[in-house]
């Protein structure tokens, strides 16, 4: 194992050179292409239906009697809705499409079971329709990141376990010899989410309390499980890979996943700092939340050492300034967790808005535009077309990066003033409300700017996807499917 | 391939250990306490904390009260340091994570009248303007004032009347009601 450490260190990332037998990089993408622009276009199409259920959820909480008479449409389930549809359409299907693409390349080995996957997801979409009408009529489960019914889960579980399994073929038939740590990333993330989702879905948790357990263990695990590796698996990939240069440590990058994998797991208490559960098992929760400062530093420093000297091409290349964007807030938003899960400063921000600003700095700033970083990047190359706009993406940045900082600032600084004013007994509750209302606004028009950016996005796929004029090569989808299950 | 095994057995096991650490253990440790207890949980609470699920109050409003010195939970009357036995084992859980409103662990014994729940529920501006909670009209029925002879309508403020007619709470809106009326934690523990 040593052996293979001290080689790869000097190795560049995805060399070119070519043994018998392995596919030329090109005839990977082309065979990746439709099963990829399958997972990433569902994706977006979660994203769309998210975003618009974002921008219901945020106007409501300022103006509260506006759609007040649709049950469906009431702030309890559109709310939810809104993060079902974020976390297991668009960041789950989008990643998902983009961690495959990576390993791909990585491994030298064309997707494997690509017939099935796309099965896979057809009926994780149709999962996703179903706990979407379920959860705004009503039928929500009623558990925090787990609002879709278990069935829904369930279907999403078993198309996941697909492709962890076309994950692990191509471990098992790879062309090269070391596993960069891209690979690391995206295989524990393919085995801890199924994992996951499925002991999140056992019957066994039947005591509230214990559930609540379960709920927050799952919930943060989901980021830090799924939605973690997979970026971390971008950002490890394109940050070299765009600058031409090999990272900066190999040994940080060792460092960096296995302190992830041993403390992120034991996270999830630390959401129910001063509730109805055993002390000791919330003070477990917070020395693993202090400890996640390791891989998150560790890391920083890797990515950071990379880029040092090259930050032209951070403007210049629409994936990197997408990708270390994202990496940035990374670093930011898991030390802030680690510092709001100390008992002081959790007393202060627990039940506030700046909770909620920090849960959006981890899946937009850091997922959200880690996955579009990667979209930039790997669309062209599997379509074999160019970006219909420069221009464009670079408003796409600025809208969607301009729009999730105007939201942190927003919250989080009115976040600690309410949190302040909720432990001073002598604030009456109404103020803690009406404190807040002026910055909920702010939050509806950076909302706006960031669907603004949801919308070039969509029309530069769509332009990408769909070419008036153009004659497809074969035009039936059926024809494609049956192509990708005899290959 | 000793590093594909390395790499799978760290990842499983890095996950099972935790898994157990704070999904199994925390069963063992709380169930034993929770379980034993029979609960005597009427119908009309059961069928309220459905409802409360249903509308997703959950997303605004905890039901856990932290103990005294910790936050002002308890200087603002919100009961005492909520434990295992206070939720029944009602599921789904609502401990809550958000504030947007007040704690409701304690509701019961703050407002124990059914009206303010009804009008709070049928229009929270007419009771406090401030307030920024969703309306939920669907768990009442507006009618004649002349229908239902007997029963009368919610006490609107001039603004919300609407006339001619009256708002009366459904079986959904009682049983609501009901559910937030049982909330109570001044008592120790549970009956």
């Amino acid at each position: 194992m040593r052996t293979n450490l001290t080689k790869e260190k000097r190795k560049p990332v995805d060399p070119g050179s070519k043994q018998p037998n392995t596919l030329s990089v090109s005839e990977l993408d082309r065979k990746a292409r439709f099963v990829v622009m399958f997972l990433i276009l569902s994706g977006m199409f979660w994203l769309l239906f998210g975003t618009l259920l974002a921008l219901v959820a945020s106007l409501k909480m300022h103006l509260p009697d506006w759609l007040g008479t649709a049950g469906w449409l009431t702030f309890g389930r559109v709310r939810p809705l809104h993060l079902n549809t974020m976390v297991y359409g668009w960041a789950s299907l989008t990643g998902a499409g983009v961690a495959l693409w990576m390993l791909s390349r990585l491994l030298k080995v064309p997707i494997m079971l690509r017939g099935y996957i796309i099965i896979a997801g057809v009926i994780w979409n149709i999962g996703l329709l179903l706990g979407s009408i379920q959860i705004l009529a009503g039928f929500s489960r009623g558990i925090e990141w787990l609002e879709f019914p278990v069935s829904t889960m369930v279907a999403i579980v078993l198309c996941v376990i697909i492709m962890s399994a076309s994950v692990l073929l191509m471990l098992i038939t790879r062309r090269v010899k070391q596993l960069y740590v891209s690979v690391w990333y995206i295989i524990a993330a393919f085995l801890w989410f199924p994992l996951l989702g499925l002991v999140s879905s056992l019957p066994i948790f039947d005591t509230p309390t214990v559930q609540a357990g379960m709920n927050w263990w799952y919930a943060h695990n989901a980021l830090g499980l799924w939605f973690t590796p997979v970026g971390l698996a971008a950002a490890y990939y394109f940050i070299p890979k765009v600058l031409g240069r090999p990272i900066y440590s190999y040994g940080l990058s060792l460092l960096g996943f296995w302190a992830l994998a041993l403390f992120y797991n034991w996270n999830g208490f630390h959401h129910l700092i001063g509730g109805p559960v055993p002390t000791w098992f919330v003070t477990i929760s917070i020395s693993a939340s202090v400890m996640m400062v390791i891989p998150v530093v560790v890391v920083a420093v890797n990515h950071h050492m990379t880029v040092v000297g090259s930050f032209r091409a951070v403007i210049n290349s629409p994936t990197l300034r997408f990708v270390v964007f994202a990496a940035m807030s990374y670093t930011f938003v898991s030390l802030q967790g680690a510092a709001q899960a100390l008992r002081s400063a959790n007393e202060v921000i627990h039940f506030t808005h700046f909770v909620v600003a920090h849960a959006h700095i981890g899946m937009y700033a850091f997922v959200t535009m880690m996955l579009f970083g990667a979209c930039y990047y790997i669309i062209p190359r599997i379509t074999m077309r160019e970006w219909h706009s420069k221009g464009l993406i670079k408003w796409h940045f600025w809208l969607t990066a301009l729009g999730i900082i105007i939201y942190t600032v927003a919250l989080q600084g009115i976040g600690v003033f309410q949190g302040f004013a909720m432990i001073d007994p002598d604030v009456p509750f109404t103020d803690t409300v009406t404190m807040t209302i002026p910055y909920l606004a702010a939050r509806s028009v950076s909302g706006v700017l960031m669907t603004a950016g949801h919308l070039i996005f969509a029309w530069l796929m769509f332009r990408m996807v769909y070419r008036p004029g153009e004659q497809p090569a074969s035009p039936l989808i059926w024809n494609k499917i049956r192509e990708e299950f005899a290959s | 391939m000793m590093r594909n095994t390395i790499l799978l057995f760290g990842i499983i096991a890095t996950f099972a250990i935790a898994m157990f650490g704070l999904t199994i253990l925390p069963k063992m440790f709380i169930d034993e306490g929770v379980k034993e207890p029979t609960y005597f949980t009427p119908f009309e609470v059961t069928e309220g904390h459905r409802i409360f699920v249903r509308e997703g109050c959950i997303y605004c409003h905890s039901k856990q009260v932290r103990a005294e010195g910790f936050g002002a939970d308890f200087e603002r009357g919100w009961g005492r340091a909520s434990v295992a036995t206070d939720y029944r084992n009602l599921l789904p859980h609502n401990l809550g994570t958000m504030r947007t409103g007040p704690d409701l662990a304690n509701i019961g014994a703050r407002q124990p009248g059914r009206d303010w729940h009804y009008l709070n529920l049928y229009q929270p501006r007419a009771i406090n303007e401030h307030s920024i909670m969703p309306p939920f009209p669907w768990l009442f029925e507006v009618v004649s004032e002349d229908a239902r002879p007997g029963r009368e309508g919610l006490r609107l403020p001039e603004a919300y009347r609407i006339p001619g007619m009256k708002v009366l709470p459904t079986d959904e809106a009682r049983y609501l009601v009901t559910y937030l009326i049982s909330l109570d934690q001044q008592i120790a523990g549970v009956d």
